[in-house]
């Protein structure tokens, strides 16, 4: 995923941000892939991308066997009810305009064709499984909280039954106590309904206890996938090591202890990242080959995928069935 | 509650309340009710008072010319002899006509441009210049020129009036749509970025029916203020080109001509300018805070303030 920089009278391209590239992973179905990062490492933009939200650079991006990387107007929109989002900030997520009731059935006036009183039928019983009284359905989005409001998001996401919902940091605009309600509340539909996450997030420790599979993104690329237990185990890559380093510890006696990895410098500008590896400006462990030459993505047993040079590469990548997606 | 209690009680609810909450929010603005109480009534008056008022605005009567305000001339009359009220009466209906015309046009004319300009990027370029093209343009000149050439034939097509009617209509929405678009632009770009247009668009929301349902009603508060300014911006137009004499012929009143033939006799009858300026601005004022009840009753996050 590329997005072109442009300058001057004429809007020439002068350049490219490469916010997310050479990504490829796989999800399984019924699994929580968990995918972590700092800010503006491209988190959300591999999550809008999956949903074609955007149009890819390059590459293919296919859910259920169908590749949908490529595709546009109504052949996509026909895919459309298989996956959903729930976006971050519930505020903004939702028109003010819009009742609570047409907010969920937009969805459903969309892809169904359900008579009026079945479009409620159905809105009553999304909201009755987010948990959200009935009687708000004729309610604007602005006389509910956060937790509430993430609710309605997390309704009009289901409301076609989707197989596959990109989660986009649905718990960072919300309080802490809200935040456990709202991931309760997902793990219960996974368990319910068996869906699959995309379970974007900066906050390790959610992660640690909703995913299945982690990916950890440093600007725009992979650098470590690995099993939830494997990855907060031993994580391999000096980035994951670093970003591990800085979750705190419950116990304050191991906390005291607790050894930080602090990383010196700054993110390079995704416009003009190193020509190596994209973390060796900052890793602790550089080397001088990762200076000119990118690693490739190794595999170290057990589904755990590291892109490190300390790590040769033994074996190639391993396709499975699933949503599988390169950008 | 019975099931089918809960399935059917929010529905009728539904259609019924939010009307009535826009209705109930627009009547406890107190400028927009006494606004609209006033508009509707100058609507009557116009369209029912020439019935009931029956002296002709065209009738000279060179004996009771330059008169004050008497019974039988509660305005006064002009140098002619003409009475002002129903002159003023006769006036108002082509002055709000032409002036709700031409609104409308250049209300749809800015709102699609913007709209079309903002949310399809590759449109947004030259749609931005043309606009710049006609805000650049010297406006009276332009006016001028274009009822020369298409007056003649106009008339001879629809008649003088409805031909004259036509071309003013035409000529004011074609030259004062661009503030609209430029406002309208401006609030689509931002909020084509906002998450939830984002949402409607991974729900695979066409862009026809995504602008209809989630853009317009947010960009409802520019249009509504764009439009009753464009109302005053309208009449006052009219006014400008029936001075200039290029607009309704003399004989026909609209308010805009009134105030300017009397602004003759100003020094010997000042209250002759008073009732067609007077009628001018309180029209204007009027629909001014109706679109401002208009524009918070439909707002439902300031509706039940």
């Amino acid at each position: 995923m590329y997005f072109p920089i442009v300058a001057g009278v004429f809007r020439r391209k002068v350049g490219e941000v490469k916010a997310v590239d050479d990504v490829s992973f796989d999800i399984f179905e019924g699994e929580t892939l968990g995918l972590v990062g700092e800010s503006g490492c491209g988190k959300s933009t591999v999550g809008r991308s999956i949903l074609r939200l955007y149009d890819i650079t390059a590459g293919e991006i296919s859910i259920d066997g169908a590749a949908i990387g490529q595709i546009s107007g109504s052949t996509l929109r026909r895919m459309r009810p298989a996956m959903q989002m729930v976006f971050q900030d519930p505020q903004a997520s939702l028109n003010p305009r819009m009742t609570v009731a047409s907010i969920i059935s937009e969805p459903l006036e969309e892809h169904t064709s359900l008579s009026p009183e079945d479009k409620l039928d159905r809105v009553g019983s999304l909201m009755d499984s987010v948990g959200l009284n009935r009687d708000f359905m004729n309610r604007y989005p602005h006389e509910f909280s956060g937790g509430q409001r993430q609710r309605i998001g997390i309704a009009r996401a289901l409301a076609l039954n989707p197989r596959f919902i990109v989660c986009d940091e649905p718990i960072a605009a919300l309080d802490v106590s809200i935040q456990a309600q709202v991931i309760n509340l997902l793990e219960d539909l996974q368990a319910e309904l068996g869906l699959t996450y995309l379970f974007i997030s900066h906050d390790l420790s959610m992660v640690r206890h909703l995913a299945s599979r982690v990916a950890v993104m440093y600007l725009g690329k992979i650098v470590e996938l690995a099993p939830r237990d494997t990855l907060y185990e031993s994580p391999r890559h000096p980035y994951t090591q670093a970003l591990l380093s800085a979750v705190p510890e419950p116990d304050p006696e191991r906390e005291a202890h607790r050894e930080r990895i602090i990383l010196k410098g700054d993110v390079p500008s995704p416009a003009n990242p190193p020509k190596g590896c994209t973390f060796c400006t900052r890793c602790p462990k550089v080397m001088d080959v990762c200076r000119t030459v990118p690693p490739a993505p190794s595999l170290l047993g057990d589904g755990h995928e590291v892109a490190c040079h300390l790590y040769p590469s033994g074996s190639g990548l391993g396709n499975e069935t699933g949503t599988n997606t390169e950008a | 509650m019975s099931e089918q209690a809960t399935a059917h009680r929010p529905r009728s609810s539904h259609a019924r309340s939010q009307w009535f909450d826009v209705l109930d929010q627009f009547l406890t603005h107190r400028g927009a009710a006494l606004g609209m109480i006033f508009f509707v009534l100058v609507c009557v008056a116009v369209t029912l008072g020439p019935a009931l008022w029956t002296l002709d605005p065209n009738t000279i009567d060179i004996r009771a010319k330059n008169q004050g305000p008497t019974l039988l001339h509660p305005m006064g009359t002009d140098q002619l002899g003409r009475d002002t009220f129903a002159q003023v009466l006769a006036g108002g209906r082509v002055s709000l006509a032409v002036g709700v015309t031409a609104m409308l046009l250049s209300l749809v004319l800015g709102t699609l441009v913007g709209v079309i300009a903002g949310f399809f990027r590759r449109f947004d370029g030259p749609l931005m210049r043309l606009t710049d093209l006609f805000l650049a343009l010297p406006l009276l000149p332009l006016l001028l020129v274009i009822i020369m050439l298409f007056r003649d034939t106009l008339r001879a097509a629809f008649g003088p009036e409805t031909g004259i009617f036509i071309l003013i209509v035409f000529v004011i929405g074609i030259t004062s749509w661009m503030q609209t678009a430029r406002i309208v632009r401006g609030d689509v770009l931002a909020l084509k970025e906002r998450e939830f247009v984002l949402a409607a668009m991974s729900i695979g929301t066409p862009s026809r029916r995504l602008i209809l349902r989630h853009i317009l009603p947010n960009v409802l508060s520019p249009i509504m203020v764009s439009a009753t300014l464009g109302i005053a911006n309208a009449i006052i137009t009219e006014s400008a080109l029936s001075f200039l004499g290029l607009g309704f012929p003399s004989d026909f009143p609209t308010w805009g001509r009134l105030l300017f033939d009397s602004t003759n006799f100003m020094t010997l009858n000042p209250e002759r300018v008073i009732w067609p300026g007077l009628a001018i601005s309180l029209t204007v004022l009027s629909v001014n805070y109706i679109g401002d009840g208009l524009r918070d009753a439909l707002d439902p996050r300031i509706r039940g303030r």
